[in-house]
């Protein structure tokens, strides 16, 4: 398409860091997006916002990244007159074709939405490793706990800990902490040695780094224990989490507690991109199959663009880079600004953030040696360990599947066992199934396959589509 | 491109296609001590055989089928014995509705000509019909009940099938498309995309949607079309409707699984012949939800979890190509099952057993002979002169 072709309908699906900053550089350039968000306001998972009539400051809600979350809900405010923004909006599916069409859940009503152009900023989800317990009331993810807080401005409640690996391991300790939540103990899954061999890497973002080396002084100043290379955690009780064990050193502890908060990562949120037809590929960084983006963040598919964490995980600066950067290829895709100068000052910016989202990518490759996904749990997990919590399937199930029916292909595994074919279609398991299935059949992750993906990509009331089909 | 390799394997019967109709085939024919060859471009039973609804069901078909169909059930019955696994297999039972008295009308015409077949069919007056089914709403004015058809699960029956081949001596090979395609007068000769070549006397072409290309490389037309029906399903329910449900007109078919979630089909997706290219559709789905909420109100409060379609071959007049190829001796057809084929398969299997090794079937399949369809050519092309 060109700049004197019919207007453009360009949808930016998402309003954290890297759909604002999307739709900025779009409304400066003269344009009109349209934005469409699953959250109430804007901001994202990082820098979500309390529902209106809540009041907390933005230090109590964001610590040392207060000023980047002002920065971007007020750049976001100023935006507001010069979009189409459709918040508390679900994008469920995505037709790809000549005239690509997505499908919206918005307050139990179904429409659709016809786009020319997309961006799609779909974030990310923590990362589950499921362990003995995990499914028991008052277990949650870092990232839900952490939801909590932001949202409702409340913690988990009794004596927490918390429990895993990644850089939001010690945030959230941080921040709860402060929160005035009572943390019995905070466990690492990785080693202080990992930490030590990325040092060298991690010092290319000396302020990220120092922030978690000052979030782990503070906690301990506060008498707080901070363990590492904890392995195997175990949680138990009866109708909610009572016990928590581990094992350190060859030693097992077990501890009482009321509350866990746990996550091993993250994992981005590609599924609409699958629907829209882009190419994925295997990246072992991430260990995870991602949609293909070039350095500006052009997928595979002509006219949709990829941004932030929902291509592979760099995190909340990164993001509003990758945004700005992907809005800048759309427009010059659309040939945009027409002015020489400005476009080659256009270019030249672009060249300047791929440049910066290539050494944070490298950051990002300190931070997986520091804080490694544990590679070997597959190995280790029992065969009576829930996998699959929707369809209530277990390890041993997965493996009884290769052994007894030759399964290696993590699509026939879906079908034979029914693995990932539960309310979360696999958005929450499919990564361990996958994993099980890699280790039981010798092969690694990539060979596994990857899961496909069907609409919708959260359930949707039948109500909804009813309601749809009487007004045709 | 594939590289050649002098390993040839010998085989009394190769088979294109490692669905249910080539898998059941290949297990009665290892039964005959037939040696078997199957070959298929994907997961054996990963295509229309494992996605489909899977609906076990005599009743709606048309007269020509019911004699298949029958022998069918009477396989079903045994099913475990057969493959090893129920497959969830459950004769629930199968209602038709009706929502008019022309509907109706329908039904009883249908009852009167099955009943020739030996398949009983029991008409519901609309008050009956809610007294034994209370979940059924107003909208049916009416049913006939099929009681020992049902259903089952095809992502395991299609996968049990091909394993109980196997283990009966079958050789499958998958992600295996036969890319060349050699006769001489007395022997077949594939060779596929891995390089192997298979030499066998019987070649049976039990390829779904892709049967008509393989038809074709013997020099047989065929009209068959792909189709891409479409599907959903809910959540997990509570247990509600205990029999597989049906409407005149077809406008949704449903069925409560083991698991409470309900599985409903109804219009058709998007897609094309390759490997896993098929899309449900929002609207096709909307409109079965609608039509199945009509029936069974209490629906209307459950999530749809997934949907999705799969590829399918659809002939002109809905029925199958069943037999012996007119080109080429030891050449069999099975395939365009026009969207049916699940409850047929075991006896589909049977039956070509029965073509490998008497010369004919049992079981009247003249309906479903490929040369129906060169009299049609020839017809239009009279017509043209």
């Amino acid at each position: 398409m060109s700049a004197s072709s019919p207007s453009p309908q360009i949808i930016i699906v998402g309003a954290g860091p890297a759909g604002v900053r999307a739709a900025q550089t779009l409304v400066e350039a003269g344009l009109r997006p349209i934005v469409i968000d699953e959250n109430r306001r804007a901001g994202g998972q990082i820098y979500r916002q309390p529902p209106p009539g809540f009041v907390r400051s933005k230090k109590e809600l964001y610590g040392f990244e207060a000023a980047k979350a002002e920065a971007l809900h007020s750049s976001f405010d100023q935006l507001r007159p010069s979009i189409d923004y459709r918040p508390d909006t679900l994008v469920w599916n995505c037709m790809p074709g000549h005239s690509g069409q997505l499908d919206l859940l918005h307050a139990q009503r179904h429409a659709t939405l016809p786009y020319t152009h997309l961006i799609l900023c779909s974030g990310a989800l923590d990362r589950v490793m499921p362990f003995p317990g995990w499914t028991l009331p008052g277990v949650y993810t870092l990232g839900a706990a952490q939801v909590a807080l932001k949202a409702q401005g409340c913690v988990l409640d009794g004596r927490v800990v918390i429990a895993g690996s990644g850089p939001l391991l010690y945030l959230l300790a941080y921040q709860y902490a402060k929160a005035g939540a009572d943390i019995v103990a905070v466990l690492d899954t990785a080693r202080f040695g990992g930490k030590l061999r990325a040092l060298p890497t991690l010092l290319r973002q000396p302020v990220t780094f120092a922030k978690g080396l000052y979030f782990m002084g503070w906690l301990r100043a506060k008498g707080i224990p901070l363990l590492d290379g904890v392995e195997q955690i175990a949680a138990s009780g009866q109708q909610t989490i009572q016990n928590l064990r581990w094992t350190r050193g060859g030693k097992t502890t077990e501890i009482a507690c009321d509350a866990l908060a746990t996550g091993f990562g993250l994992r981005s949120e590609t599924q609409l991109a699958e629907l829209a037809g882009c190419r994925f590929v295997f990246d072992e960084l991430n260990q995870q199959w991602l949609p293909q983006r070039d350095d500006a963040g052009r997928s595979s598919v002509p006219a949709v663009y990829l941004a932030g964490d929902g291509s592979g995980i760099a995190g909340a600066d990164a993001a509003e880079l990758s945004g700005r950067a992907a809005a800048l290829a759309l427009l010059q895709d659309l040939g945009l600004p027409t002015n020489a100068a400005a476009k080659t000052a256009a270019e030249q910016e672009s060249r300047r953030l791929a440049r910066t989202l290539r050494s944070n990518l490298q950051f990002r490759q300190g931070l997986e040696t520091a804080f490694p996904t544990a590679v070997h749990w597959a190995r280790n997990c029992a065969d009576d360990l829930v996998i699959c919590r929707c369809e209530e399937i277990t390890a041993g199930q997965l493996r009884r599947s290769v052994q007894q029916e030759g399964t290696v292909e993590i699509n026939r595994l879906k079908a034979m066992t029914r693995v990932g074919m539960g309310r979360c279609q696999g958005r929450v398991c499919g990564a361990a199934a996958a994993e099980i299935l890699a280790h039981a059949t010798g092969v690694s992750v990539a060979e596994a396959g990857r899961l496909r993906v069907q609409a919708p990509v959260k359930p949707i009331p039948v109500s909804a589509a009813l309601a749809a089909e009487e007004q045709t | 491109m594939s590289k050649t390799t002098d390993k040839v394997i010998d085989t009394d019967v190769a088979i294109i296609g490692g669905g249910l109709m080539g898998t059941s085939a290949a297990l009665e024919l290892r039964r005959q001590q037939r040696s078997v060859v199957v070959l298929e471009q994907g997961w054996c039973g990963a295509q229309a055989s494992g996605v489909n609804y899977g609906g076990v069901r005599r009743q709606g078909r048309a007269a020509c089928q019911l004699p298949l169909s029958q022998r069918a059930h009477a396989i079903w019955r045994r099913l475990e014995q057969t493959i090893g696994s129920d497959g969830e297999y459950i004769a629930s039972g199968h209602l038709k509705l009706a929502r008019s008295d022309a509907d109706m009308q329908e039904l009883i015409a249908y009852r009167d000509m099955a009943a020739a077949y030996g398949l009983e069919l029991e008409l519901l007056e609309a008050e009956t019909l809610r007294r034994r089914y209370p979940w059924i709403g107003e909208q049916a004015r009416g049913a006939s009940l099929c009681a020992e058809d049902g259903h089952a699960n095809p992502r395991l029956i299609a996968a049990a099938f091909a394993r109980a081949a196997e283990q009966a001596g079958a050789r499958l090979l998958q992600q295996s498309a036969v890319e060349e395609f050699g006769f001489d007068g007395n022997y077949f000769v594939l060779q596929n995309s891995r390089g192997e070549r298979v030499r066998s006397r019987f070649l049976l072409n039990c390829s779904g949607a892709w049967g008509k290309e393989i038809a074709e490389r013997f020099g047989e037309t065929v009209s068959e079309q792909a189709i891409y029906p479409n599907m959903c399903v809910t959540e997990p329910l509570p247990p509600l409707m205990n029999l597989s449900l049906g409407v005149v007109g077809g406008a949704f078919y449903a069925r409560q699984v083991e698991r409470g979630n309900v599985v409903l089909g109804g219009g058709r997706g998007i897609g094309n012949l390759a490997l896993d290219a098929t899309r449900p559709r929002a609207s096709s789905s909307f409109k079965a939800l609608a039509a199945l909420t009509g029936m069974v109100p209490a629906l209307r409060n459950a999530l749809v979890i997934r949907t999705w379609s799969g590829v399918e071959g659809e002939t002109p007049d809905h029925q199958p190509v069943i037999g012996p190829s007119a080109t080429t001796p030891g050449l069999l057809h099975a395939f365009g099952f026009s969207g049916a084929g699940f409850q047929l398969a075991p006896a589909v299997g049977e039956v070509l057993a029965e073509l490998v090794t008497k010369g004919e079937s049992s079981t009247p399949i003249d309906a479903f002979s490929i040369k129906r369809f060169a009299i049609q050519q020839a017809s239009k092309q009279e017509s043209k002169v």
